[in-house]
């Protein structure tokens, strides 16, 4: 999961201020993922030059190859950090649900 | 972030100490980026939470000098036009000389962070002009309004000048770029004319584009000159 408002590319742009989320299948490949946040204060150029510096995806994979996981979920989500948190809580507990239907039993929570 | 997760008390946390936006640290680090998972996942070991942890390895630091003064850019861009009406075809004409770059770092990730616009890079600038030149002008997508289709256009053509300066050797620190492009680009001078002229727009959005989203806080704060990290 990710605070970085990444959206697949054909996606609707996170909007000013939004509190919904993206969902971003496991077989969306990095040139399918673009980043819509608001914000202007953080560095972007890492994120240009290797998606795994903020949404390691790749990574995880590799960890399950190595036996350090057992596996990685179907799907994952992204939200635009920098919302009032109380904004946040309907798009938090539909993810869970969403999360706990999939059998995930750990989240990795990935901030910008 | 330290103190978010002080505060939230999530069951595991790693605090790592990088800039917002590289919470894994290094780009193109396989051992580095899972080094860090490791030990983030390592945290599910312990018995019970909250735990926060400190993560220990920095990134490296890069020693090697960069000169600010114009000559750290190997692409030939046209000089700074002198005459705002000259702006148009001065940032088409770098554009298409930062072009040849996009492109070999396109080839060579394969994969762009451009697109959030959905125009072509050269109708991005074109529209980026035309609203400098008159804030009247409409929204080149019936379906966005111009506020926002002005942000999604300023935001896809900084990647598309980042993605291209970050493919030259040397190049790939932030701040690097960074200063490169507010300083050194005629898209940079455009931007900062955007910012001084809409600062106060009557159009919310327009407003908030140009106070807070469009330029970072630390550029200007030190407005013409590069930013160097601090310790």
């Amino acid at each position: 999961m990710s605070t970085a408002a990444l959206q697949k590319r054909d996606d609707r742009v996170f909007s000013r201020g939004e509190a919904s989320y993206r969902v971003i299948p496991g077989d969306t490949t990095p040139n399918d993922i673009i980043m819509s946040h608001g914000s202007v204060n953080f560095d972007r150029s890492g994120f240009q030059q290797d998606l795994n510096v903020c949404f390691p995806l790749e990574r995880l994979h590799e960890l399950v190859s190595e036996g350090f996981i057992g596996s990685v979920a179907d799907y994952h989500y992204t939200v635009a950090g920098g919302v009032e948190p109380e904004k946040n809580e309907g798009s938090a507990r539909q993810i869970a649900g969403l999360m706990k239907r999939e059998g995930v039993d750990t989240v990795l929570l990935v901030p910008i | 972030m330290r103190e978010h997760s002080e505060a939230i008390k999530p069951p595991r946390a790693l605090w790592v100490p990088y800039e917002l936006g590289r919470p894994l640290g290094l780009p193109n680090d396989v051992e580095f980026q899972k080094r860090v998972l490791r030990a983030c996942l390592g945290l599910l070991d312990a018995d019970s939470g909250p735990v926060l942890e400190d993560y220990p390895e920095d990134v490296p630091v890069d020693t090697t000098p960069v000169d600010f003064t114009g000559m750290s850019c190997p692409i030939d861009l046209p000089s700074l036009p002198s005459n705002d009406s000259e702006l148009t075809d001065s940032l088409i004409e770098e554009i298409e000389q930062i072009a040849p770059w996009y492109d070999l770092a396109v080839s060579q990730r394969s994969r762009t962070t451009v697109g959030i616009s959905g125009l072509d890079i050269n109708d991005a600038g074109r529209f980026l002009i035309d609203f400098i030149e008159d804030p009247s002008s409409p929204s080149p997508r019936p379906d966005v309004e111009v506020g926002p289709m002005l942000k999604y256009t300023c935001e896809d053509l900084k990647a598309f000048y980042s993605e291209a300066m970050s493919a030259q050797p040397g190049m790939s620190a932030s701040l690097t770029v960074e200063n490169w492009l507010w300083n050194e680009t005629v898209l940079g001078k455009v931007l900062w004319r955007l910012r001084e002229e809409h600062v106060d727009d009557s159009d919310s959005y327009v407003g908030y584009l140009a106070q807070r989203a469009l330029i970072p806080d630390r550029q200007v704060q030190f407005k013409g000159a590069p930013v160097f990290e601090t310790a």
